[in-house]
């Protein structure tokens, strides 16, 4: 047919409002990336990696507190969380039918729902007010119980994956279900259950809403659990919010090193996925 | 069954019971500890524009439209790129480009929430305030657009919930639409539609789990923190105008939580906790609801599942 | 395992020791809570006091004055500080007896940022007081223009920005407010967190000193030291005696003067609106909270010694920060009332 037709002109637009969506939505990633990447090269230097903060007015004075927090906080999350997140994902891919599984399936995706603020609340009521201290725990009892309902997606998406084979072969050979489970299902699946634990460990590396009243702030390295500790995203906020010249700079550096964090923690993991994807499709 | 299969199942079942017991014992605790609050002002607390600390008089309104207003504004900017998007990475992209544009987009949705708000308040506010000041006169009378151009407002803050928004919802609809059967647009094609009407029938097909990513988004945007409050100008008064400083439950609760000096105090912005928790609560079931009523066709869970999974 | 992992354990190890250096076995840890008024000066004094007492760890957090007495009404920090002093009925709700012991004397000063508009403003209560409710709403309106004759103003319009936070800054302006116009008092009240009827809201002195920095037509309240440090303009207040007097460390202090004759026990006063010639109408005392039988008797020890040196050494540093130091009267009462603390 010779010409566009009206409707293959409207097909052209759209096409091409799609590619322009793409391209827009690059825009603030581009943006983004970029100011704080300019802005925080420049305070980035040794002394931000290994000083601790000093007082208001003194130049120098660096984030190693902040560092060693937030590796910390997100440890102890993960000691909470791959735990039951991990055992979680097996029950509901074991006994996928069963009643239970379904209302733990339920309560993980609505956990994933909470907003990370309400679950700073719930950590303050539970883990601060009781024990009339701030501390590390508190913190990682709120970034753990965040990182729960992904770990157990995955785990539960990835055992299911698992060729069906694998495990009759080795109930066939005898093995208790347990066994079966652990020595050859989960193994299996590792790969895939480690990037559903760096998928969460990227989410909540980056928060700061619930560590606001748990793990409180901390001015000095500390690695008691017991004790209030700082974290790069907490620590950025409240130099962000200063007027002071010195601060400013700092919060870019400490942004800067806390998005490297999660980037790179979000690259490996979409890596993996990659890899598991191609092989999981034969 | 075995003895040592029946431990399997107590001791697996058990730290799944754990991931339910800590769902309810948020939902317990929150209302633990609203209960001054509760008490004192009942469901009025939902209807109430005041928020008087010294008086001790608290309502949450002001707090639910400011989180409700941003966030469907998002929704309303955000959802049309983001669909744009799944529809790009999905259906059209050239197979070389797609890897590294999925990944790009994905990265929107790995940068902290500190760091847009950090963005937010040195780059987009400053923008949107020479934005707000360069609208005509015209524009000015209507309600939508009143108010001096301060920057920081109901503007700032949708248009930062939508940037962060993105990249959930695209990636929950192209997984959506990667599941819509090949069969469904070669019937389209064959039938001599263009690229387009093939892909509105997909989308027609998949429109259930559409709207399921698009509601996820809306659940996201809810419960968003650190960005919006530090550019929406923390003004606990409901109003239309875009321009007009407004308020979050999230971001109240940050902000005043550990300084509210009294019990009442305390407990009210728990409330808001509450109220924020059963929002997000039916928001994110009714967005489950539709994906999974979707998704029943397909029953085989994939690896890429990792991705709706950090959604 | 190999000699590699062996080295570089060995050498990772001996980072982490070499990093928690300083805190020794005998490190006492304290944690406090509260203002932002005077953070400055509290970090750079925790910090000296640190060169002379290198077991000891302050970690003071400012989430402002309303916090810190929150989270020391919680205990779940051993001191708390405030620019408002604590009500009554904070007190009974603390259920055991808390010491206010003043520290330094700071200002709350008004900060502006007019297009064009360069010149040092003079504001009365009376107007500041009618501008924050909502009353005055431009800038060239007749009120400002009277108190600043050959200031040329714009016809634009006044945003107001106050703390989204629970402050006692906020507490010492409201308190002034109130003092010069009934109608505020009535309207707004006093307290470190009340129902403002106009304006934006920043978080702390910082996001207020950063708004109005930021935002053209915008007028605000903050601690002489973030207006100085953001570089913010600031105007003169009209005291009692009917000056415009710029906040400056004699201006404060002479606010002290007539209150540190008449201290009442507990130390909680406000000396806004203080009388005398040559007196910045809003300054404080900013305080100290310590309960007076801590549980923690190391940590009392520990804090009753700071204290000590706060009121000697301490108070040179207040100077240079935009502070003023404490009255020598209210120093020797502050000391004897140290030892109310039960170590």
């Amino acid at each position: 047919m010779k010409g566009r037709t009206r409707r293959q002109i409207l097909s052209s637009l759209f096409v091409a409002f799609c590619g322009g969506a793409v391209l827009l939505a690059l825009v603030p990633l581009a943006l983004v990336l970029l100011f704080v990447l300019s802005q925080g090269i420049q305070a980035l230097n040794v002394g931000f990696f290994l000083g601790l903060p000093k007082p208001v007015g003194e130049d120098g004075g660096g984030m190693a507190n902040a560092i060693i927090g937030t590796l910390m906080l997100t440890g102890l999350g993960s000691l909470m969380a791959i735990p039951i997140g991990v055992l979680s994902g097996v029950y509901t891919s074991e006994y996928a039918g069963s009643r239970l599984a379904s209302l733990i399936r339920f309560a993980a995706d609505t956990l994933n729902g909470v907003p990370s603020i309400v679950i700073g609340v719930f950590a303050y009521g539970v883990a601060v007010l009781p024990f009339q201290q701030f501390s590390a725990l508190a913190g990682g009892l709120a970034l753990g119980i965040m990182m729960i309902p992904i770990i157990a997606r995955t785990t539960e998406e990835l055992l299911l994956l698992v060729p069906t084979t694998m495990r009759e072969g080795a109930l066939a050979l005898g093995a208790t279900r347990a066994r079966a489970v652990f020595t050859v299902v989960l193994p299996a699946a590792a790969p895939g259950i480690v990037t559903g634990i760096v998928l969460a460990l990227a989410r909540i590396a980056g928060e700061t809403a619930p560590l606001l009243f748990t793990s409180f702030n901390n001015r000095f390295f500390s690695i008691d659990p017991t004790e209030p500790i700082s974290s790069l995203t907490v620590q950025v906020f409240t130099y962000a919010i200063a007027p002071y010249e010195d601060w400013h700079r700092q919060a870019w550096a400490g942004a800067l090193v806390l998005v490297s964090i999660v980037l790179l923690c979000s690259m490996l993991a979409r890596v993996a996925t990659r890899r598991l994807e191609r092989l999981a499709r034969g | 069954m075995g003895r040592k299969d029946l431990v399997f199942r107590a001791g697996t079942g058990f730290f799944g019971l754990l991931l339910i017991l800590i769902v309810a014992a948020i939902a317990v605790e929150l209302t633990r500890q609203s209960a001054l609050s509760i008490q004192k002002f009942g469901l009025a607390f939902w209807r109430t524009e005041i928020w008087d600390p010294v008086a001790g008089d608290f309502g949450a309104w002001p707090f639910m439209w400011g989180t409700l207003y941003s966030s469907v504004l998002a929704l309303m900017l955000a959802t049309p790129i983001a669909l744009g998007i799944a529809v790009f990475l999905s259906e059209l992209c050239p197979a070389s480009l797609r890897q590294p544009l999925v990944f790009l987009t994905e990265l929107l949705a790995a940068i902290p929430s500190i760091v847009y708000g950090l963005w937010g308040i040195f780059v987009l506010v400053p923008a949107v305030r020479a934005l707000e000041a360069a609208t005509p006169e015209a524009l000015r009378r209507l309600p939508l657009f009143s108010g001096p151009p301060l920057g920081v407002g109901m503007l700032s803050a949708a248009v930062i919930l939508a940037v962060m928004v993105i990249p959930f919802t695209s990636s929950v609809a192209r997984e959506v639409l990667r599941s819509v059967p090949m069969a469904q647009r070669e019937a389209a094609y064959a039938l001599g539609a263009t690229r387009f009407e093939a892909i509105r029938s997909a989308l027609f097909y998949a429109r259930s789990g559409i709207v399921g990513a698009v509601m996820l988004g809306f659940g996201r945007a809810l419960g968003e923190t650190m960005a919006v409050t530090m550019v929406i100008g923390n003004n606990p008064q409901a109003s239309l105008s875009l321009f007009a400083p407004q308020y979050t439950m999230a971001a109240v609760i940050a902000n005043e939580f550990t300084e509210a000096a009294d019990d009442l105090y305390l407990h009210a912005l728990t409330e808001i906790g509450l109220v924020l928790f059963i929002i997000t609560l039916v928001v994110n079931s009714l967005s489950r609801l539709l994906i999974w009523s979707m998704g029943r066709s397909r029953r085989a869970p994939r690896a890429s599942a990792a991705g709706e999974a950090a959604a | 395992m190999n000699l590699v992992r062996q080295q570089t354990t060995a050498v990772a190890v001996a980072g982490v020791l070499v990093m928690s250096a300083g805190p020794t076995a005998q490190t006492v840890r304290i944690n406090g809570a509260g203002a932002t008024f005077p953070y400055p000066l509290y970090s750079k004094w925790f910090d000296e006091y640190r060169k002379t007492r290198p077991d000891v760890q302050i970690n003071y957090q400012s989430i402002g004055s309303g916090g810190g007495i929150r989270q020391l009404t919680n205990q779940t920090v051993f001191f708390g500080a405030t620019d408002g002093p604590m009500t009554d009925e904070q007190l009974t709700a603390a259920k055991a007896p808390i010491l206010h012991l003043p520290t330094v004397l700071g200002a709350v000063v008004p900060v502006y940022n007019i297009p064009n508009v360069k010149a040092e403003l003079r504001f009365s209560g009376q107007v500041l007081a009618d501008i924050f409710l909502g009353r005055i709403t431009k800038w060239n309106d007749g009120a400002i223009a009277k108190l600043n004759p050959g200031v040329s103003l714009p016809a634009t319009d006044i945003t107001v920005v106050h703390r989204s936070d629970g402050s006692g800054t906020t507490y010492i302006w409201v308190d002034f407010l109130s003092k010069s116009s009934p109608a505020f008092k009535s309207t707004v009240g006093v307290s470190t967190a009340v129902k403002w009827p106009t304006g934006v809201g920043g978080k702390g002195n910082e996001g207020v000193a950063g708004l109005v920095s930021q935002a053209p037509g915008s007028l605000g309240y903050v601690e002489l030291i973030y207006a100085v440090q953001s570089r913010t303009t600031y105007g003169s207040v009209q005291n009692q005696a009917g000056e415009f007097i710029k906040a400056t460390e004699q201006s404060v202090t002479a606010a002290a003067a007539a209150a540190s004759r008449q201290m009442p026990a507990d130390f909680r006063v406000s000396i806004t609106n203080a009388p005398g010639k040559g007196v910045y109408p809003v300054s404080s005392f900013t305080w100290l909270l310590f309960f007076e039988n801590p549980k923690d008797k190391a940590q009392a020890r520990v804090m009753v010694d700071f204290m000590k040196w706060a009121l000697s050494e301490g108070q040179k540093f207040a100077g240079p920060l935009g502070y003023a130091p404490l009255p020598p009267e209210v120093v020797k009462l502050e000391l004897a009332a140290l030892a109310r603390i039960r170590m």
